[in-house]
């Protein structure tokens, strides 16, 4: 595989991640944005696969494999228990102006571009361009967290968020060190488990999953 | 040699106009199989056309001249974009002075004339269909640009022709924004043509039809005029995306052999789409008429992002 044809498989790889991130920033159901979050994490894992071949770094290839056992494997299948467990999954989220979030997603890939060209244009790795897009899916990432009302696309929302800070990591520097990668690897899994106990905990007190309830948690004057 | 030209772009034409209701009846002789049907055959088209020219028309007393002139509008301008889109050869003369956005706008001319003529009757109905054909145009075309755009900028021209010598070139390998452009593209194409989860062709239930509802009061050989237009708009723009996204088979000369086993490959081609349609159609239900703006939305979003693909990623 010559460096050209990786370099051009990387950026369509990195297109394909942005396109889950818009996926999952449209779906409305539950099961349908936890397999939007293992495509995007089946993409980074090959990207970050592909960007170790092209550099000649070999702890990509560990952190290709974490990325596969953990947002492709593990994480979406706890996901999947938590979503069966809490009997949510024939829940169709009520999503606000869905065109208009859509515009708004657009609007912040165009910013992430304008942010970061100056950043690609000093940057010498064959990685440079997919700079943009990991600061997007960021973004999105975040512009889930804002727009969603139910705990578990919040949370969805949240791990993507994650998976574009690793992305971000794989082209701008080529990959954290791997003790770092490991750390926030662990860091995920807790995150799951303790996410997991507060959406028990929210489901019992609200009877739903909808953080809007919250507001009811002022006290009475 | 110019003559040879012109003799290639007319047989190109007339292949169309024959083509068309052969595609038709694959379409609608696949989706029989697959829902267990018995099909009336390949053939039925040219039968119902024939039975409609035959027929007499019926002209409601207040119709003015919008609504006579619309169908042989429509077929003209059917038959004139079927003249600008490679589907057999590169080298058509009137390819040369009409590129993309001529395309869209000769059928954005028909559309137009279409919504006039169900306005003109003045029946509730026409005026439905309109007003919601318009709606559709409205979120369908700026899609249609922008996916056409991004195409263009890859090959940085909007001539058909160029755009398909660039792929023949072999510059465009793995394009992420060619992979967004034809999602889109896809996407608008079952917009524009009214297949399923837009409009459903084969339905005349007041609620749900869009463009039955503007043709409802044609009859005669006007009807055959729109509905074989219909047809052949079909085959067009399925003809136009493979030449933009799959263009391999097309004709680079106007050697006789290279045209013949471009139309050998144009047949498997549609063939091959029609199955494809045929899957997308009997797996989707028809899409509720507000929940439009998202579909066509995502067309956007995604000729969009090809767009800022190409600028970011190569």
């Amino acid at each position: 595989m010559d460096l050209n044809i990786a370099a051009q498989l990387n950026s369509f790889l990195a297109a394909f991640v942005l396109l889950t991130a818009f996926g999952m920033l449209v779906q409305r159901r539950m099961f349908g944005l936890v397999h939007l979050f293992m495509w995007q994490g089946l993409f980074l894992s090959i990207n970050t696969a592909i960007v170790g071949f092209v550099a000649g770094k070999h702890h990509l290839y560990i952190s290709s494999v974490l990325t596969l056992s953990l947002k492709v494997i593990l994480l979406p299948y706890i996901l999947h228990v938590l979503i069966r467990r809490l009997k949510v999954h024939k829940e169709v989220e009520v999503v606000e102006n869905i065109p208009m979030t859509m515009l708004m997603g657009i609007a912040l890939v165009i910013f992430s571009y304008y942010l970061m060209s100056p950043v690609s244009q000093l940057s010498t790795l064959v990685t440079r361009s997919t700079l943009a897009v990991a600061l997007a899916t960021v973004m999105i990432g975040l512009l889930m967290m804002i727009t969603r009302k139910h705990a578990v696309s919040q949370i969805i929302g949240f791990l993507a968020m994650e998976n574009g800070l690793f992305f971000a990591a794989t082209s701008a520097t080529y990959g954290m060190p791997l003790v770092v990668e490991l750390g926030v690897a662990l860091d995920i899994l807790i995150a799951a488990f303790i996410f997991g106990i507060f959406f028990f905990h929210i489901s019992t007190a609200f009877d739903s999953l909808d953080v809007d309830q919250m507001a009811r948690l002022k006290e009475e004057d | 040699m110019k003559l040879y030209k012109f003799i290639i772009e007319f047989l190109q034409v007339a292949i169309l106009l024959g083509i068309a209701p052969a595609f038709m009846g694959w379409v609608r002789m696949l989706k029989c199989w697959s829902q267990g049907r018995t099909s009336a055959g390949l053939f039925q088209p040219y039968r119902d056309i024939i039975k409609l020219f035959s027929k007499d028309v019926l002209l409601a007393d207040n119709a003015s001249w919008i609504f006579r002139f619309t169908p042989y509008l429509v077929f003209g301008t059917v038959v004139l974009a079927g003249g600008i889109i490679p589907m057999l050869s590169l080298e058509l003369p009137i390819a040369s002075t009409a590129d993309v956005i001529v395309l869209v706008g000769l059928f954005a001319i028909a559309r137009f004339f279409t919504a006039l003529a169900g306005m003109d009757i003045g029946t509730a109905f026409g005026g439905m269909g309109s007003s919601r054909e318009m709606t559709i145009a409205s979120l369908a075309e700026p899609a249609m640009l922008m996916a056409i755009f991004t195409v263009s900028l890859a090959s940085k021209s909007t001539s058909l022709s160029q755009m398909v010598h660039v792929v023949y070139s072999g510059q465009s390998v793995l394009r992420p924004s060619l992979a967004f452009a034809l999602f889109a593209f896809v996407l608008i194409a079952l917009a524009e043509t009214g297949r399923i989860p837009v409009d459903n062709p084969a339905t005349h239930l007041e609620l749900t039809m869009i463009h039955e509802a503007m043709i409802l009061e044609y009859s005669g050989r006007h009807l055959a005029l729109i509905e074989w237009a219909n047809m052949m708009k079909l085959v067009l723009f399925i003809m136009l995306g493979a030449a933009v996204f799959a263009p391999w088979g097309i004709a680079q000369t106007g050697d006789l052999t290279a045209i013949l086993a471009a139309f050998l490959i144009m047949l498997l081609k549609l063939a091959a789409v029609g199955f494809v349609l045929v899957i997308i159609e009997t797996g989707l239900a028809k899409m509720r008429i507000f929940r439009l703006t998202e579909f066509l939305g995502s067309a956007f979003l995604l000729a969009t992002l090809g767009m800022l693909s190409f600028f970011i990623l190569e």
